[in-house]
């Protein structure tokens, strides 16, 4: 299959239009971009990093690109109802790849010099500043989906906050999929936090009409010196959507990250995560649950590279699978040569709860320092017998001690959440995922 | 109340209850002992259904109605409650949501709506006083952490919140200290009523001293090769279990 012909003439016949609704900065790199996409080809199972999900086929189908930046109509904030009750977030809109600027976020205001706003536009006001980041640690040399993203994307969200500045109040990003054709999106993030600043940040993925999606997503984020940031992704949408997310983040000197994927709702996902330490003394936290049935499809794939001495990451990657849904987790942390005192421990754990769900898992470590504590497991497994006959004896019947126990181990995931409101939000709805009742946002029209 | 009868039963190829009959009436209180392997934990498994036990002959009746036809669960419902010998530790699962959804389910049986969240609380709040349960135990996950004193007492309790007509306490005793076991005894005393029943299995009759029998039971390659008033067990105790087991064989 060469599913790839298509985005290539496409590019070709469309150039000039992609310039001309984008800023001078995301199209210094397109044709970078377009000739690296080309060199390399959407990715077959051959590619090592995408050996569980089949780029090819999901690419191959022809969908509608808004190039043109056509108005989608659409309200956001009449649509979108289900705040997570008690997390006072400062509420955002992008709606596919543009940033919602019709009506001022909910919400009180940001903190002095914090920016939230459409990337394109922030570009084209500070092209010095963002070309700085844009584009860098997403190499376009390297993996042909941020390839593909980098040439087709003509905006997006642009995050910064400044040298010491806390954010307080989580900043809520909605990304809803909104169109009345089978649609393909390219989404482009880039997220900067300055020395000592701190944000903790929530994108949730909707989808509002009964079409078929297929989303790209590149996310790049800077870490500064003692900066902390919060990155939880949360993805409700459904079985007709396509999303390959793309995340790379760059730590410097005792940053803190937290990344958390939630996967409640989808058709295919499959999600890069690249982590990189500059400086010594920093911490990561990648995490992800994922709840899968029927035929979907979660891929999480991350790489984690200390390459300075004193670091600790952690990973712990849960996944349920029910159906015949297909997980597949593959993660590398790569310690290079010189990084003494690493601490790293990566763990993938799996339910599968019918013989036709299928987990592939594949935790790699590669060590080349002498003084490091590393760790990695993985098990796949199913529930325990001893503990469903304890409960049925107890009264509890067989389906509801089923439920009790997949949402316990989904639970741990969630527990490592540092948002209160969010993690109990996050505990509702993955119990009623479970249940299978409406898994969508109760008086929200968004997530049909 | 029981009705056993002729009770066969088998794990894999294994047959180790071989035609046990017994019958428990209202507010009874039955001890089975016998030495190790003689089916006693079988039999309590196989009463509350465990599925790894396959009963391959005999009936058992529980208040008129067929037990074995029952799912566990149901079983649990119509009253019958077994004190696990090792109870099994459930992380993620908190107690209050074990709790809560076990005595719902029961209630739901029974065409009761759900208790609320308030009454709920303070049914366990006086619960937990009659084992002197600590709050923070209930708090935690189902048995994770727990001591072994602190598991068998948490059947204990479990058993208070549940009120069951027949209740199986599977060497409850073992692995408690003396304390221990003097606040489970006396929990389970405290949760008799004129119509509920027992059956304590256990090696000891130091726990028949504080749980009195009205019967004690020789329990022996799968069979009631013995049975007696509470003055067995103290025979049992000083004389062990070999002139029984010659009794039976000769």
């Amino acid at each position: 299959m060469q599913s790839e012909k298509q985005y290539i003439d496409l590019y070709g016949s469309c150039r000039d239009m992609l310039f001309s609704h984008s800023a001078d900065v995301m199209n210094a790199v397109r044709d970078g971009a377009f000739a690296d996409f080309s060199r390399q080809g959407l990715p077959t199972r051959k590619v090592e990093r995408y050996k569980y999900t089949d780029m090819q086929s999901l690419f191959a189908p022809d969908y509608g690109l808004n190039i043109n930046r056509l108005d989608i109509p659409a309200n956001p904030y009449e649509a979108f109802k289900c705040d997570v009750p008690n997390l006072s977030t400062s509420l955002y809109f992008i709606l596919n790849d543009g940033f919602y600027d019709k009506a001022l976020p909910k919400g009180g205001l940001l903190p002095d010099g914090v920016i939230i706003g459409s990337l394109c536009k922030e570009a084209a006001k500070n092209p010095d500043f963002i070309a700085k980041y844009y584009s860098k640690i997403a190499k376009t040399t390297e993996d042909p989906i941020t390839a593909l993203n980098t040439m087709l994307a003509q905006d997006g969200l642009f995050i910064y906050v400044p040298r010491g500045v806390k954010v307080d109040r989580a900043v809520q990003v909605i990304n809803i999929l909104r169109s009345d054709v089978d649609l393909m999106i390219n989404r482009r993030v880039l997220i900067v936090v300055e020395e000592g600043a701190e944000i903790k940040l929530l994108f949730c993925d909707h989808a509002m009409d009964d079409r078929r999606f297929l989303t790209t997503q590149v996310i790049e984020a800077y870490v500064a010196d003692n900066a902390s940031l919060d990155l939880y992704c949360l993805e409700e949408t459904h079985a007709k959507n396509t999303r390959v997310s793309n995340v790379y983040i760059e730590q410097q000197a005792n940053s803190r990250v937290n990344h958390n994927i939630i996967t409640l709702h989808n058709g295919v996902t499959r999600n890069r995560t690249d982590l990189i330490f500059r400086g010594e003394g920093a911490e990561c936290n990648l995490s992800g649950c994922v709840i899968a049935d029927k035929e979907q499809h979660v891929d999480n794939n991350t790489l984690i590279e200390h390459r300075v001495p004193h670091c600790t990451s952690n990973e712990l990657y849960k996944y349920v699978l029910d159906g015949k849904a297909v997980g597949a987790f593959a993660g590398r942390v790569l310690v290079h040569h010189g990084a003494q005192q690493t601490s790293s421990v990566m763990n993938n754990r799996n339910l599968c709860a019918t013989k036709e769900a299928r987990m592939y898992t594949q935790p790699m470590l590669e060590i080349y320092a002498d003084d490091v504590k590393c760790a990695h497991g993985s098990t796949v497994g199913q529930l325990n017998d001893a503990a469903l006959f304890y409960m049925r004896q107890r009264g509890i019947s067989l389906k509801e001690a089923r439920l009790l126990l997949q949402f316990a181990f989904a639970n741990e995931v969630i527990d490592g959440i540092r948002l209160e409101p969010l993690r109990d939000r996050l505990h509702y709805l993955v119990e009623k995922r479970f249940r299978g009742e409406l898994s969508r946002c109760e008086g929200c029209k968004l997530c049909k | 109340m029981l009705e056993v009868k002729d009770l066969h039963a088998k794990i894999g190829d294994k047959e180790i209850l071989r035609g046990i009959s017994l019958t428990i009436n209202d507010g009874e209180t039955h001890a089975i002992m016998g030495p190790n392997g003689s089916g006693k934990s079988t039999l309590s498994a196989v009463l509350v259904g465990n599925p790894l036990y396959e009963v391959t002959g005999g009936t058992v009746t529980f208040n008129g109605k067929n037990l074995l036809d029952m799912k566990p669960e149901d079983r649990a419902h119509e009253g019958l409650f077994l004190s696990f010998q090792y109870p099994v530790e459930i992380p993620g699962v908190s107690m209050t949501n074990f709790m809560r959804a076990a005595i719902n389910e029961k209630r739901a049986y029974e065409g009761l709506e759900p208790l609320n969240a308030a009454d709920f609380l303070k049914l366990m709040r006086e619960k937990r006083k009659i084992v002197e349960l600590d709050t923070k135990l209930t708090n935690r996950s189902v048995n994770e952490g727990f001591s072994g004193g602190e598991k068998k007492r948490n059947e204990i309790f479990q058993m208070a919140m549940l009120e069951p007509k027949l209740a199986i306490l599977d060497e409850t005793d073992s692995g408690l200290d003396v304390d221990a076991m003097r606040i489970v005894a006396e929990g389970v005393n405290k949760l008799r009523t004129p119509q509920s029943s027992c059956i304590v299995i256990t090696h000891y009759d130091r726990l028949l001293d504080m749980i009195r029998p009205d019967v004690v039971h020789v329990l022996y390659k799968g069979r009631i090769v013995k049975t007696a008033g509470p003055e067995l067990a103290k025979e049992i105790q000083q004389r062990g279990f070999d002139w029984i087991k010659a009794e039976s064989e000769s």
